[in-house]
C-alpha cells in the first residue's frame, strides 16, 4: 500500500509538471535513442560484413605468406605458379585453387581512366568464389595459358570507362598495355566503406608479364568438405613449408576472419555506444537536477507526511521512484525514437542498421539504472528531511 | 466542556486505568530544547515539565519566541528534546529513532495547522485518508474510514472536492478529520482558526471541542485569540521558554483539589494568577538567574504524575 501510494504520487509530480518533466526527459531520451541507434548501425554493419565473407563462397582456405596478426608487417611472397601446382596435388583438383596477385593500376578507356586494382588470376576464380557475371564471358584455361591480354571489369570500372558504351570488346589500356574486355561483374556493392567493384580481372600470366614478375600473392581453396578444412591447411602449409623453408605461411578460414572482423566491429561498436552513453550520463545529471528542485518545491508535503507518519524510507522511495519513473519513460521514448531512426537509415541510406533486443534490454536497464543512480541523493536529502523545517518551509 | 474526558483509550497499556488513574496521554519533564544556529546556542525551551492526560482541553498562549511552536513540535513528536524526559504514548521519544517516531506520530498523534496543509490536486477524501497509507490501511478501508470521518466533520457531501474547491473553513474541517481518522490520542492544533474569519473560526472551534468532548482525544492548541484560550478549560501560558502559567497544576494548590485536579471539571475558566508556575522540573541552570517577580513556584503535596515539584522561578528573562 504504501508502494501503491508512492506510484500515484511520483506519477502524479510527473502530470503536474508536464514541461519540465518533458524536458528533463529529454536528455535521456536523446541518450538512449543514441546508444540505441549507434548499437543498430553497429550490429548492422557486422551483419553485413559477416554477409559477405560467407558470400564470398563456403568453405574457403586463404594461403598467404607470413602470419595473420594485428601489426605483422605484410611479407614479400615468395610463391610462384609451380607453388600452385604443388598446392593443386595436395588439393587433388585444380579447379579448387584459385590464385591472385594484384596491384593498382590506372585503366584507360580512350579519354578516360580510373585508378583500380588488377588482379592476375586462373580461371578457377568463379568456382572457388562466388562471382557471377553481368555479360560477357569469364578467362578460360586458354586465355591463362597463353597469357592473352583480356580483361573482365569490375561493375564501378566499366561504369567510368565506358558510361554510354557497351564495354565487350573494347580496349583498356592497363599500365600501358593494351587488353580487350571481354566480360563483366555483377555488382557487389560497397563493404566497409571499401568499393568491391572497383577491380579487373586478367589473366594471371598476362599480369605476372604485365609487372615482370613470377610472384602470386596468395593462394585460396575451396576445401572439398567442411570438416577437414583445418587439416587441408596444413597440409598445404607444410607443403609450402618444405619448399620455401625460410617463410612462414598461414591458411585461414572464413570463419577466422569473421572471429577477427567480428572482433574489430565490436571494438567499434562498443566505443560508439559508450560516446553516446555519456549523453547519458548528462542526461541523468538533469535528472539530479530537477529532482532536488522537485524536493524543495515540495518541502512542505514532505513535512506534511512525515508529520503525519511517513517514516525517512516512505518519502525517500517515493522520491526516487518519481526519478526512476522519469528516466525510464524517457529510456522507453529514446527507445522507440532509435528504432524508429535506426529503421529509416537502413531504410533510405547505404549505412546497415539492425536492431538487436539485447541492446534494447541494455538501454532500458540502463536508463532505470541512470534514475536510481541520480535519484538517489535528491531521495536522500528528502526522506532525512527535518519535519519541523519543512513544515515551515514556504 | 461538561462532560469529562472520556476514558482511557486503546492502546494504552492494559491496566493502566484501574483506580480510576489514567495514564498521561504525554508527559513532559523539565524538557529543553537548545538549538545550534550558525554557532550560537539559542534556548527555545529552558526546562518544561507540563502532562497532557486524555481528554484534556488545553490552551497554549504566550507571545512569539515564547516557545509555544517549539513545545508543540516536541509534544508532537516532530522533534527531540536536547534535554529532559519526554514521554508520548507511553513510549520515551529520545529511545525512538526516526521510522519509530515516525510510527508513534502516526498512532497517537493528530496535527490541524493554521495554514491547513493539504495536498494539492488530491481529493478531500485521499486527504484525509494519507495518514492510513502510512498504517498500511487498504485502499478501500482508508476510503470509508475517511469517508466516515469526514461526515463527522460536517463534509459527507463534499467527499471529492480538491482543497481548491473549498472555502477556508472546509479546508480546516478536512484537515481536522486527516488529524483524527487514526483515532490518535492527542490533537494538536496549530491556531487552527489563523486563516479563518472569525465566524468560521468559530464554527471551527465548536468542531474541535465537540470531537474533544465526543471521543475524548485530547486536544492542545496554539493561539494567539485569548477569546479562544478563554474557552479552554485548562490554560497553559509560555514565556521566554517556560511555562509560566498551568491552570491545571495551579488547581493543586487549591484545598478541595484532591486528585489531580482535572481541569475540565474544576477549572471552569483559565482564571488562575498568570505568573504560577507549573509546578516541576528542577530549574533550568541557566534559568535560575535570581527571582524574578512574582516567583510563586509550589511545591505539589504530592510528587504524582505532572512530576516532581521543585521551585523555580518564573518569567526568568
Amino acid at each position: 500500500m504504501r508502494v501503491a501510494e508512492a506510484w500515484r504520487v511520483a506519477l502524479d509530480a510527473l502530470r503536474a509538471n508536464r514541461l519540465r518533466s518533458s524536458l528533463t526527459m529529454l536528455g535521456v531520451i536523446i541518450g538512449v535513442a543514441s546508444v540505441v541507434l549507434l548499437v543498430a548501425i553497429g550490429t548492422g554493419t557486422k551483419q553485413q560484413v559477416e554477409q559477405q565473407v560467407e558470400g564470398l563462397g563456403s568453405n574457403l582456405l586463404l594461403v598467404v605468406p607470413g602470419k595473420i596478426e594485428v601489426g605483422t608487417a605484410p611479407v614479400v611472397s615468395p610463391l610462384t605458379l609451380k607453388d600452385v601446382d604443388a598446392v593443386s596435388r595436395v588439393v587433388g583438383d585444380p579447379q579448387r585453387v584459385a590464385v591472385t596477385v594484384a596491384s593498382g593500376a590506372t585503366a584507360r578507356a580512350g579519354a578516360r581512366s580510373d585508378f583500380t586494382t588488377v588482379q592476375g588470376v586462373l580461371e578457377t576464380t568463379p568456382t572457388v568464389f562466388t562471382r557471377s557475371l553481368a555479360r560477357g564471358r569469364y578467362l578460360t584455361g586458354t586465355d591463362v595459358d597463353t597469357s592473352r591480354r583480356v580483361a573482365v571489369l569490375g561493375d564501378s570500372v566499366a561504369r567510368t570507362l565506358f558510361p554510354d558504351r557497351d564495354p565487350l570488346g573494347q580496349q583498356v589500356t592497363l599500365a600501358g598495355v593494351r587488353f580487350r574486355v571481354i566480360g563483366v561483374f555483377a555488382p557487389l556493392g560497397q563493404s566497409l566503406g571499401v568499393d568491391r567493384d572497383d577491380e579487373v580481372h586478367v589473366p594471371v600470366t598476362a599480369a605476372q608479364r604485365l609487372w615482370g614478375t613470377q610472384r602470386v600473392d596468395g593462394i585460396a581453396v575451396k576445401a572439398p568438405d567442411r570438416e577437414r578444412i583445418d587439416e587441408l591447411g596444413e597440409r598445404i602449409v607444410a607443403e609450402l613449408n618444405r619448399r620455401h623453408p625460410d617463410t612462414e605461411f598461414s591458411a585461414v578460414t572464413q570463419q577466422q576472419i569473421l572471429g577477427v572482423l567480428g572482433d574489430i566491429l565490436g571494438v567499434l561498436t562498443g566505443v560508439l555506444a559508450a560516446i553516446a552513453g555519456i549523453s547519458l550520463l548528462v542526461g541523468g545529471v538533469g535528472v539530479s537536477n530537477i529532482m532536488l528542485v522537485s524536493v524543495r518545491e515540495r518541502t512542505r508535503e514532505i513535512g506534511l507526511r512525515k508529520a503525519v507518519g511517513a517514516r525517512p524510507r516512505d518519502i525517500g522511495v517515493q522520491f526516487l521512484l518519481e526519478a526512476v519513473l522519469l528516466t525510464t519513460i524517457g529510456g522507453l521514448t529514446g527507445m522507440a525514437l532509435g528504432v524508429g531512426t535506426a529503421l529509416l537509415v537502413d531504410a533510405l541510406s547505404p549505412i546497415p542498421a539492425a536492431i538487436t533486443w539485447w541492446s534494447l534490454a541494455l538501454a532500458f536497464g540502463v536508463s532505470a539504472a541512470v534514475g536510481i543512480v541520480f535519484g538517489v541523493v535528491p531521495a536522500q536529502r528528502a526522506g532525512r528531511l527535518d519535519p519541523v523545517v519543512a513544515l515551515r518551509a514556504e | 466542556m461538561t462532560e469529562p474526558a472520556a476514558p482511557a483509550r486503546d492502546g494504552e497499556p492494559p491496566g493502566a486505568g484501574s483506580a480510576g488513574e489514567r495514564v498521561a496521554a504525554i508527559e513532559a519533564v523539565d524538557v529543553s530544547r537548545t538549538y545550534q544556529l550558525d554557532g550560537v546556542s539559542v534556548e527555545a525551551l529552558r526546562g518544561v515539565s507540563l502532562t497532557v492526560q486524555p481528554g484534556d482541553y488545553v490552551a497554549l498562549v504566550g507571545p512569539s519566541g515564547s516557545g509555544k511552536s517549539t513545545l508543540m513540535h516536541l509534544l508532537g513528536g516532530l522533534d527531540r528534546p536536547t534535554g529532559g524526559r519526554l514521554v508520548i504514548g507511553g513510549r520515551d521519544v529520545n529511545t525512538l529513532s526516526p521510522p519509530e517516531m515516525a510510527a508513534l506520530r502516526n498512532e497517537t498523534i493528530g496535527f490541524v495547522f493554521q495554514a491547513f496543509h493539504l495536498l494539492p490536486r488530491t481529493s478531500a477524501v485521499e486527504n484525509v485518508a494519507l495518514p492510513l497509507v502510512y498504517r498500511g490501511v487498504s485502499a478501500r478501508q482508508r476510503r470509508e474510514r475517511a469517508a466516515a470521518m469526514l461526515g463527522r466533520v460536517g463534509l459527507g457531501h463534499r467527499l471529492d472536492h480538491r482543497p481548491n474547491q473549498m472555502s477556508g473553513g472546509e479546508q480546516q474541517r478536512v484537515a481536522i478529520a486527516r488529524a483524527l481518522v487514526t483515532e490518535p490520542t492527542v490533537l494538536l492544533a496549530d491556531e487552527p482558526t489563523g486563516n479563518l474569519d472569525s465566524v468560521t473560526g468559530a464554527a471551527v472551534l465548536e468542531l474541535l471541542e465537540r470531537l474533544n468532548a465526543e471521543s475524548g482525544v485530547a486536544l492542545v492548541m496554539v493561539t494567539h485569540d485569548q477569546e479562544v484560550a478563554a474557552r479552554a478549560a485548562r490554560r497553559i501560558t509560555m514565556r521566554d521558554g517556560v511555562v509560566v502559567a498551568d491552570s491545571a497544576t495551579d488547581a493543586h494548590d487549591r484545598p478541595l483539589s484532591v486528585d489531580h485536579g482535572r481541569p475540565e471539571t474544576l477549572v471552569p475558566a483559565p482564571s488562575a494568577e498568570p505568573r504560577s508556575v507549573s509546578g516541576s522540573g528542577p530549574g533550568h541552570p541557566s534559568g535560575g538567574s535570581g527571582g524574578a517577580a512574582g516567583a510563586t513556584g509550589r511545591l505539589p503535596r504530592e510528587v504524582d504524575a505532572d512530576g516532581p515539584g521543585v521551585d523555580r522561578p518564573a518569567g526568568a528573562a
